[in-house]
């Protein structure tokens, strides 16, 4: 470890900001999915509402891995399907930033789905009748009064996810992606140290998930200004 | 693409071998993890600093990394540790089974102590000030009053945390030990087949964490007589009264 040229600092530091790359894209990815599904389940079709429901229930009823394998060796078969049509041979692998991106987007699309439907069961019944009653077209209605008062309910349970998926994030090293957990891997394999290496990647995982825990309380006093306290 | 049944059916009594495993890695792991978590919790609620001090840093540690890299430091990790490698405990420490047992057990410890601590201050300080006029030791109220309505308070979050368990013993398949995971990755890669590898492994863990819900829902329709809906319960049995007339 250390910052000299022979050091493994500076592959560390690029391996974390791979990790918070990776962790960011599939985080919004989720949150995409999170609002598709939360909408689902708030639908007037019973169809959309039982494929929310199946969605969220089989994704988070299923460890995460097997749907990064999934997700890994199912784009690659499909790849190498398309690859061999035209002339290519063998196994070609999806990229793994992509492949990972998505993995963790589906999974945490599912847990940002339940986080969102509870923020918009805890609005009040009688502000929506109350924009109705103005005459509110429902995508005003959304904007200007579900949408922001929502956000505001959803903020705790949305930095869970976020913690989620960023130790999820971790999984990824298993498909190739040379983020934060590989590096350690490849540097614990040429210095057969690999206590020193996990344990600071250990620390930098720490440092990301205090920093942005830190980030979403400060998030979160923003947007309870104002908003009176029961208890 | 059609679905092969016969693969299907392989490749479910392949993945079936691998249950006993991971049910044996989950339940030790929530068993020692949760004896942990319960003199973890009695720390955080004693109110002494230096009690409550080392188990936020402990949670803090656990719940601020990635599993996978608490199961690495304790297989990979340790043995960089020449004196470790000689001691009594490595036996323990060299075999891929135990080092997953113990990573899980302490993941799962910081997570089940917040849990056990919300169960704990969510007793209601009015039981504790009845059971102290009555004249109860603090064993006594500890035992009579504090645990059983704190344990049944927390059955909801440990129902999460045990299918969290129940998920997470996937990543002892990243240190080659063989369970659900561990065999459907090696099939993906021989078959090329992912989706109905998926769809087997995928079934096998949401029929066990659906038992684990129903279980821990009738504990809690067990444990809380209270909550039970007097009327509807004697509508039904007037109904079934009715019925047999």
């Amino acid at each position: 470890m250390g910052f000299s040229p022979e050091g493994w600092g500076y592959d560390m530091l690029a391996a974390t900001g791979m990790t918070v790359s990776v962790a960011i894209s599939g985080f919004l990815a989720g949150g995409i999915l999170g609002c598709l599904g939360a909408a689902a389940t708030f639908s007037r079709f019973a169809a959309l509402r039982f494929v929310a429901a199946s969605y969220t229930t089989v994704l988070r009823g299923i460890p995460d891995l097997l749907v990064i394998y999934l997700f890994y060796f199912g784009s690659s078969s499909v790849i190498s399907t398309v690859a061999a049509m035209f002339g290519a041979q063998g196994f070609v692998g999806a990229p793994a930033f992509l492949t990972g991106t998505l993995a963790i987007g589906v999974v945490s699309g599912a847990y940002q789905t339940q986080v969102l439907r509870g923020a918009v069961l805890a609005l009040s019944k009688g502000e929506i009748e109350a924009g109705r009653a103005y005459g509110m077209p429902p995508f005003l209605l959304f904007r200007r009064i579900i949408l922001p008062q929502a956000a505001r309910f959803a903020i705790p349970g949305i930095g869970n996810v976020w913690q989620l998926v960023l130790k999820e994030s971790a999984l990824i090293s298993v498909i190739g992606l040379v983020e934060l957990m590989r590096q350690a891997q490849i540097g614990a394999g040429s210095t057969r140290q690999p206590f020193s290496f996990y344990l600071t990647a250990a620390a930098l995982y720490l440092t990301i998930t205090f920093v942005s825990g830190r980030g979403f309380r400060i998030a979160e006093q923003r947007a309870m200004r104002g908003v009176r306290k029961a208890v | 693409m059609a679905l092969d049944l016969p693969f299907l059916a392989d490749t479910f009594l392949a993945l079936l071998t691998g249950i006993p495993l991971a049910l044996q890695l989950a339940a030790t792991s929530i068993i020692a993890g949760g004896i942990l978590a319960f003199g973890l919790a009695l720390m955080r609620v004693s109110g002494r600093w230096w009690l409550d001090g080392p188990a936020q840093i402990y949670i803090f540690i656990f719940r601020g990394t990635p599993l996978l890299v608490q199961i690495y430091i304790i297989y990979y990790g340790l043995s960089q540790f020449e004196m470790l490698r000689h001691s009594f405990a490595w036996p323990f420490l060299r075999e891929a089974y135990w080092c997953a047992v113990i990573a899980l057990a302490l993941n799962t410890a910081a997570y089940s102590a917040e849990i056990i601590r919300g169960g704990l201050i969510s007793v209601p300080a009015g039981q504790v000030e009845a059971a102290r006029a009555c004249g109860m030791s603090n064993t006594t109220l500890f035992r009579r009053i504090v645990l059983p309505l704190a344990l049944r308070q927390m059955l909801p979050a440990y129902s999460n945390e045990i299918i969290l368990m129940t998920k997470s013993t996937a990543l002892a398949s990243t240190i080659t030990l063989m369970e659900i995971t561990g065999i459907a990755a090696k099939l993906i890669s021989a078959s090329y087949r992912p989706v109905e590898v998926f769809i087997c492994a995928g079934a096998i863990y949401l029929t066990i964490n659906f038992i684990v819900a129903r279980l821990f829902a009738g504990l809690e329709y067990v444990s809380t007589p209270e909550r039970r809906t007097p009327s509807a319960m004697g509508c039904a049995s007037e109904t079934r009264k009715e019925c047999h007339v």
